[in-house]
């Protein structure tokens, strides 16, 4: 018993090394500057640069809505292929999982490619105004389209994952026994045991999008992870600081994702 | 008053009649059900028993709405209610694998209908409370799925199809995940609730000493057509067919040879009953209980085996042709009967069934 113990320590103590020496290091390169002693003006610098907010807010709107439209695209469909075609299953699998074997320099080189190409044959049509709006600077939805493509495997994992752990064909006809419709049962029996499913979906999709860099940058739009690294510049001291910073960031926003889910199970509770 | 009362006094005025008639199915190759007729009188616990994939869950699930047939009609009080979905049958249903909302604690649990129904929560709760009294797990209200046993899954489940008052209560095999005692033990409880609550009642299972005890009758399914649907008794003292000889309680076949309106066997010559086949070469169906066993040193059967049973000793004969023959003696007549033992066997002067040989 004792043994175990000792080996767990020494394994977690070595990942935790692994982990924090590198952390601590880049802190310490930032915030001490030699000859002034421990001072935060790299990080002020940052924060009161110009685009700050905006860049940072446009991720989250990006994450935000990227977050909902995967949800409400894969949840129905994954539920509906359990009860409906369990056969068809591996092949949304292997479909979903493309977006992992593309490369996102290949897969930007199509964006941009059908971009370019649709206003030139769609100029006369209605759809050349789609393609206008889905490219507009403060709110680029040709990006939310990019990454829920790119957050598909993400989410058909973790959905299939909770998916597999819940009886959902029992639970569903539990519930249509008992006076429930379709969507009541889908939403009041099946959906809150997904909860955990949802919540993982979530936090990944949040991190691609937040970290997401390639796409964003090749299309000419400037979410935060652009931003930062543009005006991380050449600066040594500034561009290790933009990376604890944005790693920070990142780290916050998980937090407040997990708490929300926390306080959402307690809510629920309380509520039924 | 209380709950039982309550629920009885709602359901006893209009407990159910269910019908079924021609119901068919496919799928694909298979064919689940294969014209199925059967009516279920109003207030009695009827059990449906067959063998694996004769088709008794997809009746079930048609009647519960979640299966549609082919062709035919399932009927509810002389209503038509073929076309009627799921969630407006008024059917309760507990299920055979653990179905409670592992989201959910008992006591929501079983409010789930009423919630669905709109009641307010604090009624709700009440009634769910009351419900749980019932099956005897008053104290186990706050618990979640995962912190009851199997048997209390079942008990709850049972409480939340029985929470809507439903016309009729179905059961699908609900107590095949459960240890043995459990499932003794269960069986009386829904059974008492049954008869309490007068409530029509169809109860799937393929355990034939179950369906034996618990229900008023008993229909026996085989390949997607109902074979015979009687009281226990009935059933077990005249199978209308030799499946229904063999599948409840044990049969031996002995052969014999048919002769007239009678039928030759082990030197004796008896009345036929029932259907007769239309070959000459038959075994003759024989129950245990009915089979004389004697000792007798020219006799040209041996016995094979015994097994003392508590009140009775099974003894297995083979005859002079190797055909195996179950005989249940009572004790005292078993003594001396060991294994190797010369025996005769006779049949008592009473009309025999008989089926065309399958060997
Ligand atoms: N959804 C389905 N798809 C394909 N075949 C099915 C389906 N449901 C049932 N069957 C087939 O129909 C037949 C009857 O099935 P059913 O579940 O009614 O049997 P059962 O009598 O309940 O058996 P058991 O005692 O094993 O539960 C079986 O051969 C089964 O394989
Ligand atoms: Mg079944």
């Amino acid at each position: 018993m004792a043994r175990l113990n000792l080996w767990r320590w020494g394994v977690f103590g070595l990942a935790g090394l692994y982990f924090l020496v590198p952390l601590a290091a880049s802190v310490v390169f930032t915030v001490d500057v030699p000859g002034q002693g421990v001072t935060f003006d790299a990080y002020t610098q940052i924060v009161s640069a110009d685009g700050f907010v905006s860049s940072l807010l446009l991720s989250l709107e990006l994450a935000v809505v990227t977050i909902a439209v995967v949800l409400l695209l894969m949840v129905p469909a994954m539920v509906a292929l359990r009860l409906g075609a369990p056969r068809l299953r591996p092949v949304v699998e292997v479909v979903c999982s493309l977006p992992l074997v593309v490369p996102p320099i290949a897969f930007v080189a199509g964006i941009s490619t059908v971009l370019k190409w649709g206003p030139e044959h769609l100029s006369r049509t209605p759809l050349f105004q789609t393609f206008v709006a889905i490219q507009n600077p403060d709110f680029p939805f040709v990006l939310v389209l990019a990454y829920v493509v790119m957050a598909l495997p993400f989410v058909h994992r973790a959905l299939d994952a909770g998916l597999r752990a819940v009886d959902v064909p029992t639970l569903v006809e539990a519930a249509r026994s008992l006076g429930a419709s379709w969507p009541q049962a889908l939403v009041q029996a099946v959906l809150p045991n997904l909860r955990g499913a949802l919540l993982n979906a979530s936090f990944l999709t949040l991190a691609l999008v937040l970290g997401e860099f390639t796409v964003a940058q090749l299309l000419g739009f400037q979410p935060f992870a652009v931003w930062i690294y543009s005006i991380g510049g050449s600066q040594a001291q500034l561009s290790v600081a933009v990376s604890v910073l944005s790693l920070f960031v990142t780290w916050a926003l998980l937090l407040v994702l997990a708490g929300f889910g926390g306080r959402t199970r307690t809510a629920s509770r309380d509520e039924s | 008053m209380t709950v039982l009362e309550k629920t009885a006094t709602k359901t006893a005025t209009k407990a159910a009649t269910v019908e079924f008639r021609g119901l068919r199915r496919e799928f694909g190759p298979t064919v689940a059900l294969d014209g199925l007729d059967l009516t279920v009188r109003p207030g009695e616990l009827l059990a449906l028993l067959g063998p694996s994939g004769c088709g008794k869950t997809t009746a079930l699930r048609m009647l519960a709405g979640f299966e549609h047939p082919d062709s035919g009609e399932v009927l509810v009080d002389g209503e038509d209610v073929t076309r009627v979905p799921a969630h407006r049958r008024d059917a309760g249903m507990v299920f055979q694998s653990y179905s409670l909302f592992p989201h959910l604690d008992a006591v929501d649990n079983v409010a789930f209908g009423l919630r669905m129904r709109k009641v307010r929560t604090a009624e709700r709760r009440a009634r769910a409370v009351e419900l749980l009294e019932l099956v005897g797990l008053a104290d186990k209200g706050g618990r979640f799925p995962h912190q009851l046993s199997g048997g209390q899954q079942q008990r709850v489940a049972l409480a939340r199809a029985l929470a809507l008052r439903p016309r009729v209560l179905l059961l699908d095999e609900p107590l095949s995940a459960l240890d043995a005692k459990v499932r003794l033990t269960l069986r009386e409880e829904i059974r008492r609730l049954q008869q309490e609550l007068g409530i029509t009642t169809l109860f799937v299972t393929h355990d034939q000493e179950e369906a034996l005890s618990m229900a008023d009758r008993v229909a026996v399914m085989h390949a997607g057509r109902l074979e015979q649907c009687a009281a226990p008794a009935e059933l077990y003292g005249r199978p209308a067919t030799a499946f229904v000889a063999e599948f409840v309680g044990t049969m031996s076949r002995i052969p014999g040879r048919l002769s007239g309106d009678g039928v030759d066997v082990l030197g004796q010559r008896l009345p036929v009953d029932g259907q007769v086949p239309s070959v000459t070469e038959v075994d003759v169906l024989v129950r245990p209980e009915a089979v004389g066993v004697r000792a007798d040193d020219a006799g040209d059967a041996r016995v094979v085996a015994t097994s003392f049973l508590g009140a009775a000793v099974r003894v297995t004969v083979r005859l002079a042709d190797g055909t195996e023959v179950k005989a249940d003696l009572p004790a005292h007549e078993a003594t001396g009967l060991g294994a190797g033992a010369a025996v005769s066997v006779s049949l008592p002067e009473r009309p025999v069934l008989v089926a065309e040989r399958t060997r």
